[in-house]
């Protein structure tokens, strides 16, 4: 019988790249780890209830966006979840998670943040290449349905443990709606916008960031939802190679079968993803839409 | 002066162009060609010549390739073959970086479907092909302001497009196109999406505003009202191919083949055809110095007339006298016939271009037929009462037959 050791290649192939490109691996690392670390001393750095308001007050403004700030419509749109982002926080604070919950922030936004910075560029140019865009969809495919812990196994080879294969892992992850979402915006934008923007002598650049990227604004930022949404949801593997936070807290309750501790962090990422969601929900909401007050 | 030039243009959509630009060439029709190679004939062979300052409408049914052609203009569809000259230069040889500079400055174009930037405000539109120059703010706002004067769009200046109506966004949409001062604009089916009270005002805004700004305009249109109103030339599209080019009345009054004529029989045709199209062209005429009564009968009899136009010295209209008037003379014996002429004040003189619908009135309380004049009074041509009634009326001979066949009542 024939056996086709298509696992042994990709080890071979992982191995090699171990092998012969750490040096770029190393580099990946020390930027990961700057940028988490940073971040995490940066939310760290105010006193902890300095910083519940503000994240309270960042979730304000979001939610409330297209009406005039600190009005009454804007209040009665944006109350809910600043309530909860201050009440879930200091909850959070209080159970003693705090710093568990700065790092998972800190993790996520790094994540979303590397994923958007490949995913977005990536989704524009295959809107404009339909041969990248025929190629780029299988994979795209691949990288979402391949059970994530196997994006494991090769992120511990390059990056060891800790914080860095978890992000790696996650950005993999939670890349593909970035560049679905900007391809399928710019795609969807009216031809005929398109078609006049030419016909007055645009280049594609000019078309690009006048034109297509201002229209698909909304479908991208959805996009940066989505990303931010996934990223989450990777919080719990990616501390089986060692990210630290709300998700070592889970996993740690996992493998002692300790109920309180799972079931606290897990609240917590619940706390989490709900402010996150909210917060992100309305970044494709334009400021020229502002509504006049009622 | 041509302004734009279109010889042989063609448009093949579909990848065995070569091929089927062969079958073309060999005279194969539309439906034959796409069913041997799979390409869509868009645009076959058309032809043009269009002058500075006129508006030159391209009607067809959708389907016909007047949007195709339309865009062949400044390319935003490749032509497959042909020449489209813009003061004598082809554009289809130009490279990339000439053809912006020529779409920025030369032609622009207005869409059916307006093609507004929705994020902006209606000043940041007008102003977007100077943006797109690289014109500097307050110079190109100060401009869009001014062209959003000009279309009567004041007062709406900062207000978001998406709430304005459609009659107002395509104001916008013409007030993009001037605001680059290009020499030619392309306007594509460009009040088609519009109410038909608005569209009528915008049409007659737009000849209005040519009347000011005299650019080349190629207007598209599937609507032959429309196409009539504006267009000082009309070239009719069917299947890719131009089937008749001309004035409106040259295709109203001489249409080319069936499918124009079947397109124009419904037209309201009075405001339109001419008198100079329903006349009889260099009638008989009565000399006043030269004839008496007698020459007069004989001329009258001889060309089945029951009255005449009188002319005198280098062929001027004076008048017209009857047959029973000159008979009477006869028997009386009298000679002058200006006595019996009927002049200024029972006979009406027309240019030759004046509508017939204008013709009309002027049969009430009068059995006389009408003259035609050039400008210097010179009898051109006589209009009888029955050739207006058919003109309004639209019909063939063989119609009115069946119409007197189905509803007269036999004597």
């Amino acid at each position: 019988m024939i056996d086709i050791p298509i696992g042994d290649w990709v080890e071979q192939a992982v191995q090699w790249l171990s092998a012969n490109a750490s040096g770029f691996f190393n580099g990946i690392t020390a930027g990961i780890d700057f940028l988490v670390e940073g971040l995490q001393s940066i939310l760290m750095y105010p006193n902890d209830y300095l910083t519940i308001v503000l994240l309270a007050l960042i979730a304000y403004l979001m939610s409330s966006k297209g009406y005039k700030f600190f009005t009454r419509s804007a209040w009665k749109k944006g109350w809910g979840i600043t309530v909860f982002t201050i009440l879930g926080l200091l909850l959070l604070k209080l159970m003693g998670y705090w710093e568990e919950t700065v790092s998972t922030i800190a993790l996520i936004l790094v994540s979303a943040l590397i994923a958007l910075v490949i995913g977005i560029p990536l989704g524009v140019w295959a809107s404009r290449n339909d041969a990248l865009d025929q190629i780029i969809r299988p994979v795209l495919d691949f990288m979402q349905t391949l059970p994530p812990f196997v994006y494991l196994i090769p992120a511990i080879i390059f990056f060891s443990v800790g914080n860095v294969p978890g992000v790696v892992a996650t950005i993999i992850f939670s890349l593909p709606p970035a560049v679905r979402l900007t391809n399928l915006g710019i795609r969807n934008v009216q031809q005929d916008v398109v078609e006049a923007s030419k016909a007055f002598g645009a280049t594609k650049r000019q078309l690009l960031f006048k034109v297509q990227i201002p229209l698909a604004k909304s479908t991208i930022m959805q996009g940066v939802n989505q990303v931010i949404m996934l990223a989450l949801s990777m919080v719990v593997i990616a501390s089986m190679v060692g990210a630290g936070g709300l998700g070592q807290a889970v996993y740690k309750g996992i493998l002692k079968a300790d109920m309180a501790l799972g079931f606290e962090a897990g609240l917590g990422i619940v706390i989490l993803a709900i402010f996150l969601d909210r917060v992100t929900q309305t970044l494709g909401v334009s400021r020229k839409q502002i509504r006049d007050e009622d | 002066m041509s302004k734009i030039q279109v010889e042989d243009l063609s448009v093949i959509f579909g990848r065995r162009t070569k091929e089927a630009q062969e079958l073309q060439k060999a005279g194969r029709s539309k439906v034959e060609i796409l069913n041997q190679t799979g390409c869509t004939v868009g645009v076959s062979k058309a032809s043009m010549d269009i002058q500075e300052g006129e508006v030159f409408v391209v009607m067809g049914l959708s389907g016909s390739g007047k949007s195709t052609l339309l865009r062949c203009f400044n390319r935003l569809i490749e032509p497959t073959d042909g020449t489209v000259k813009v003061d004598g230069n082809d554009i289809l040889q130009i490279n990339e970086h000439a053809l912006r500079e020529f779409r920025r400055t030369k032609m622009t174009m207005v869409f059916q479907h307006f093609g507004l930037l929705p994020h902006r405000t209606v000043s940041s539109n007008v102003a977007f092909g100077l943006e797109i120059q690289g014109v500097d703010e307050d110079t190109r706002l100060k401009k869009a302001y001014e062209v959003i004067k000009t279309v009567g769009l004041e007062g709406y200046e900062e207000k978001m497009t998406g709430q304005l109506s459609g009659g107002m966004q395509q104001r916008v949409g013409l007030a993009r196109a001037l605001a680059t001062d290009p020499e030619i604009l392309l306007m594509d089916e460009a009040f088609s999406a519009l109410d038909p009270l608005i569209r009528t005002q915008m049409q007659e805004e737009l000849l209005q505003l040519q009347e000011k700004v005299h650019k080349t305009i190629l207007f598209i249109t599937h609507d032959l009202d429309e196409a009539l109103k504006l267009g000082d030339r009309i070239a009719i599209m069917k299947d890719g191919l131009i089937v008749q080019t001309g004035t409106p009345e040259e295709i109203l009054t001489n249409p080319a083949d069936d499918y124009v004529r079947a397109f124009v029989e419904n037209v309201d045709r009075g405001g339109i055809v001419t008198a100079g199209s329903v006349m009889f062209k260099n009638p008989n005429a009565v000399r006043i110095k030269q004839d008496g009564p007698r020459a007069a009968l004989r001329k009258m009899s001889k060309g089945g007339v029951t009255s005449m136009p009188v002319v005198g010295e280098n062929g001027t209209f004076i008048g017209f006298v009857k047959d029973t008037d000159m008979k009477e003379m006869e028997d009386k014996g009298l000679r002058d016939i200006e006595q019996y002429m009927y002049t200024k004040e029972q006979v009406t003189a027309v240019k030759a271009d004046t509508p017939v619908a204008d013709l009309l009135p002027l049969f009430l309380d009068t059995d006389l037929n009408l003259a035609v004049v050039d400008d210097d009074r010179k009898l051109v041509g006589v209009v009888v009462h029955s050739s207006v009634i058919a003109e309004m009326i639209g019909k063939e001979r063989s119609e009115v037959k069946q119409i007197r066949d189905e509803g007269g009542i036999d004597l």
